[in-house]
């Protein structure tokens, strides 16, 4: 039954050809098998879920149920879940259980999808190996000894491996796009303000955005159908109708004019990557698309723009972490300062204080000019870059990472060399576009993915591109022949 | 000192904190009301659980909207929240949310009356939304700190003067006028007591003629007019004192100790009081559009400045009676009540409240508000001294038992027998039974001793138990004593 797409199997669940009794435990027996070698989870919630399948069971046999009635899912540990441990991949919220579900999980709920449980990530989202979690790393299915990507890496091995069938992930400069480049799947960002951010933990909140890891773009097309939509709870969200975008997926190309992002072409992209990207667009050609090369001048500033803005904005938002309410507190603390000091030093991770430090340094006095204002400007410049090419295309394409997936530890000691590998999908974030990334090819057998990224809410051009173009490819039905 | 103080000059700013009135908090949904259980009254978004975010309240906007435009302000299309970082229990997200370079309401002003009568303008730099902290609780608690979350997220507006006042006077005044108008404006209740009105003082000192300012002292969270004036008071001859005596003011936090009568410096060692500002990227810009302000504007009530015109202009009022009367909202509709009551009047009308009235009151700390004496109640008094029923002195007999026991002057008057006496015949019956009974008082009189008039007037008042009319009983006796 892993075999089955997200759309299949609420097809075959309607149609009574399996029970989501079955459905789930089979999936609960694979994650549970799954767990020595790719640590994908953090939590499993097998008798909740449980429960929650006979519901969905007597909810069909009654003709009753949302469209992803009795279809397993599973939730990046960042989305908040009532009565089930919230860790954010941090030891500072191992203990943390959320008194409510965010905006997004109850969606998925009242849609009819079973939470089976909840996925490693790097700490706080401040990866792109998912070796920066608390739970230890997790690996790719295409080859263990390599990292799945950052930091939605659990959601992206779950996925690969067959897990589920489809995940919650979030992306704040990559982290839905880079590990489903490097997992071989298809993940979508779709347009910041496109899905409540309430109950999903912040890391950076001009740039976080909620979405979905899955096996095509019709099924991340299915799920973020369920998830998108205008949340008086989150001030960002906007008040836009979500359109139908499983119903746009079969749409012609004839017409589309796409973009390729030169200056994406141009930094340190590994050259057979760059063949299975220049292949995927041709294909895209043939298919009725029309090419033609766009320059974006100030993209190449991303990297720095956003780990100045991204730091910055955690700096605050993890201020709350301090021992007093919820979370991580140390033993026997003497006086306030002590609490304060030893509950976040050793509640975070090296990273996540990394990052809180450098954004203390940019908001301070005397620097906060030079910095995060500059940054500031610069991440106009970058949005007004892409408003100007999308008055003279409709899509922009390129690819989503400089190479495939890398071995575990390899970057670990150099973090701006880590920080590099998110220097085509940062971009979108800054500007706030929708951005997805779909499997396009192999290079020494490790999946890479294209990414594509339109002009704001644009999310049914941009996976009725991925969709046309998964027609006529089979590397998102490729699976990891250890999970296949 | 008496020297010293003479030859500096007092420079002061006030900033004060109002909690707006609203039902709910500003960034949540959960109550405001005053005196819950601990933390019964905190959401998740006021305990700044993780994935909360701050949706703001609309009301509390109108609410800034109207303070700004009753004193003049610019109102800002568009201003922007801002994170304000420091970490401490009571601050749960270890920021505060409030409005730093862009404010909703700039460059206002209010006009205050000084002792000698005359009228000063105070400059309002800016007023911006914020919202309040929660508290921490050290009493009671075995040595732990207890933190009550209630009051965090509760809406406040920040009112931050220019430093325009130069005395400890002066900074009363423009407090209390404030205090008014935002009870005026309904938008806070003004509970000093319950930390719903405080300030910040900004004091300094600077050698009279110079046009620089001296260093300041901030004395923090002071909840009563009294304690601003000693504070101030204090704060002044402290940093004189220190300068005369080859010291240094240094820029520092002072809180204000009133059973001592001085302030202490509460500076934190190492306190880098850098809050790294910057915009809360959970809150978009607020925007204010025309329609939202000039409804706003058309909802304003009278305020206080014009009602004290309206009540001179109309009344007759002098200047002075119409600020003390229209000192709050209260007091002046209920001044108005009475004085529509009995039209030709107003001056009596505003005599009784704010002589009989606010003694009486005063004496049970109760104010108008307190249904004790009913405006139509005072107003039959008021009446009957108006159609001459009673004289004022007997009126103050009457209010006595009216305020006693509740009843209506008609009925004290009539019980009590106090009908003062018109009826010229019974005046005149009474002046020749004193005149018959002392004989040697008014042969001196008529002897050119003029001084004993009023030794008669007395004895005929006495022997009428004070009812009879004076202007009546005046014009008789001159009329009979000579002979």
């Amino acid at each position: 039954m892993h075999t089955h797409t997200l759309t299949e199997l609420a097809a075959g669940l309607r149609a009574g050809k399996f029970s989501s009794v079955e459905l789930v435990r089979a999936h609960l027996a694979r994650i549970e098998a799954s767990q020595p070698v790719l640590n994908a989870f953090i939590s499993i919630a097998a008798e909740q879920a449980l429960a929650a399948a006979a519901a969905a069971d007597r909810d069909l046999a009654a003709g009753r149920g949302g469209p992803l009635a009795g279809v397993p899912i599973a939730h990046k540990d960042l989305f908040c879940t009532a009565g089930m441990r919230t860790s954010c991949g941090s030891r500072m919220l191992d203990n943390f259980v959320s008194p409510y579900d965010a905006t997004v999980v109850a969606k998925l709920k009242s849609a009819g999808a079973i939470t089976l449980g909840k996925l490693n990530m790097d700490e706080f989202a401040m990866g792109s190996s998912n070796e920066t979690s608390h739970y230890g790393p997790v690996r790719n299915p295409w080859n263990t000894d390599y990292v799945p990507g950052g930091s939605s890496g659990g959601s992206a091995a779950a996925v690969a491996a067959r897990l589920v069938p489809a995940a919650t992930a979030t992306d704040t400069g990559g982290s839905i796009r880079q590990p489903a480049a490097l997992c071989g799947i298809t993940g979508i960002k779709p347009t910041y303000g496109r899905v409540s951010r309430y109950g999903m933990i912040a890391f950076a909140s001009s740039l976080d955005q909620g979405g979905v890891l899955a096996r095509s773009a019709q099924d991340a097309a299915l799920m973020l159908r369920e998830m998108a939509g205008f949340d008086p709870r989150d001030s960002t969200s906007v008040d836009t109708p979500v359109p139908d975008y499983v119903a746009a997926l079969d749409a012609p190309l004839a017409g589309v004019r796409i973009g390729i992002i030169r200056e994406f072409l141009d930094q340190g992209l590994d050259p057979e990557n760059e063949r299975r990207i220049r292949e995927a667009l041709s294909l895209l050609e043939r298919l009725g698309a029309s090419l033609r090369e766009v320059s974006l001048p100030n993209l190449p500033l991303s990297v720095p723009v956003y780990y100045v803005v991204a730091p910055a904005e955690c700096s605050s938002n993890l201020a709350r972490y301090d021992g007093v309410r919820f979370g991580h507190r140390c033993q026997d603390p003497r006086d306030l300062q002590d609490l304060y000091r030893r509950s976040r030093g050793e509640g975070f991770g090296a990273e996540v204080k990394r990052r809180i430090m450098t954004g203390t340094y940019v908001l301070s006095a005397g620097y906060y000019d030079a910095y995060y204002l500059k940054a500031q400007r610069v991440r106009q410049l970058i949005a007004a870059d892409f408003r100007r090419a999308f008055e003279e295309v409709d899509v922009l394409a390129g690819p989503t990472t400089p190479t495939a997936a890398f071995p575990l530890g390899a970057k670990t000691a150099d973090p701006i060399t880590m920080y590099l590998n998110d220097i085509y999908t940062i971009g979108a974030n800054l500007a706030g576009l929708p951005a997805l990334s779909a499997p396009c090819g192999f290079v020494h057998g490790l999946p890479v993915g294209l990414q594509l990224v339109g002009p704001h809410f644009a999310e049914a051009r941009i996976l009725n591109v991925a969709h046309r173009y998964q027609r006529e490819t089979d590397w998102h039905l490729r699976t990891p022949e250890r999970f296949a | 000192m008496s020297t010293g103080e003479s030859a500096w000059e007092t420079v002061i700013g006030l900033e004060i904190h109002a909690q707006l009135a609203t039902r709910s908090k500003i960034f949540s949904g959960a109550a405001t009301a005053y005196g819950a259980p601990p933390n019964a009254q905190a959401s998740l978004v006021d305990l700044g659980f993780p994935g909360v975010l701050p949706v703001l309240n609309g009301e509390a906007v109108r609410m800034a909207v109207r303070f700004g435009l009753a004193i003049g302000a610019r109102i800002a299309r568009h201003s922007v929240f801002a994170r304000k970082n420091y970490f401490y229990p009571d601050l749960p997200k270890g920021y505060q949310i409030s409005q730093y370079e862009l404010p909703i309401v700039a460059q206002g002003a209010l006009d205050i009356v000084l002792e000698d009568g005359s009228t000063k303008r105070i400059g309002i730099t800016r007023a911006h939304l914020e919202e309040d902290a929660g508290k921490s609780l050290h009493e009671g608690l075995g040595g732990f700190t207890g933190v009550d979350l209630n009051r965090a997220g509760t809406p406040l507006i920040e009112i931050v003067s220019e430093p325009d006042l130069r005395s400890a006077k002066e900074a009363v005044a423009y407090m209390k006028k404030v205090h008014t108008l935002v009870r005026y404006l309904e938008i806070c209740d003004g509970n000093m007591q319950e930390g719903s009105f405080r300030c910040d003082a900004n004091v300094s000192v600077r050698p009279r003629g110079t046009a620089q300012l001296g260093t300041r002292a901030e004395i923090k969270n002071i909840n009563s007019f009294r304690y601003v004036e000693k504070a101030i008071q204090y704060e002044v001859a402290r940093q004189i004192e220190l300068i005369e005596s080859g010291g240094k003011v240094v820029q520092e936090t002072r809180l204000y100790d009133p059973d001592k009568g001085e302030t202490r410096s509460m500076r934190i060692k190492e306190e880098a009081n850098d809050y790294r500002y910057f915009p809360d990227p959970d809150l978009l810009p607020l925007a204010v559009d025309e329609d939202f302000i000039e409804a706003a504007r058309k909802a304003l009530p009278e305020l206080p400045d014009e009602k004290a015109a309206r009540f001179c202009s109309q009344y007759g009022l002098s200047a002075y009676d119409a600020g003390v009367l229209t000192a709050s909202r209260e007091l002046a509709d209920y001044y108005e009540e009475v004085a529509r009551a009995v039209p030709r009047e107003p001056k009596l009308a505003a005599n009784w409240v704010m002589g009989e009235l606010a003694a009486a009151l005063n004496k049970e700390s109760l104010d108008v508000g307190s249904g004790r004496m009913p405006a139509q109640r005072l107003a039959g008094l008021l009446a009957r001294i108006a159609d001459q029923t009673i004289s004022g002195k007997i009126a103050k007999e009457v209010f006595e038992a009216m305020w006693a026991g509740g009843q209506d002057a008609d009925a004290i008057i009539e019980s009590k027998g106090l009908k003062q006496i018109t009826d010229t015949a019974a005046i005149e019956r009474a002046i020749e039974e004193v005149m018959a009974s002392n004989p040697g008082q008014l042969a001196e009189y008529r002897a050119g001793k003029d001084k004993l008039f009023g030794f008669f007037v007395g004895q005929v008042m006495k022997a009428t138990q004070g009812k009879a009319n004076p202007a009546q009983l005046n014009e008789l006796l001159k009329k009979k004593l000579p002979g």
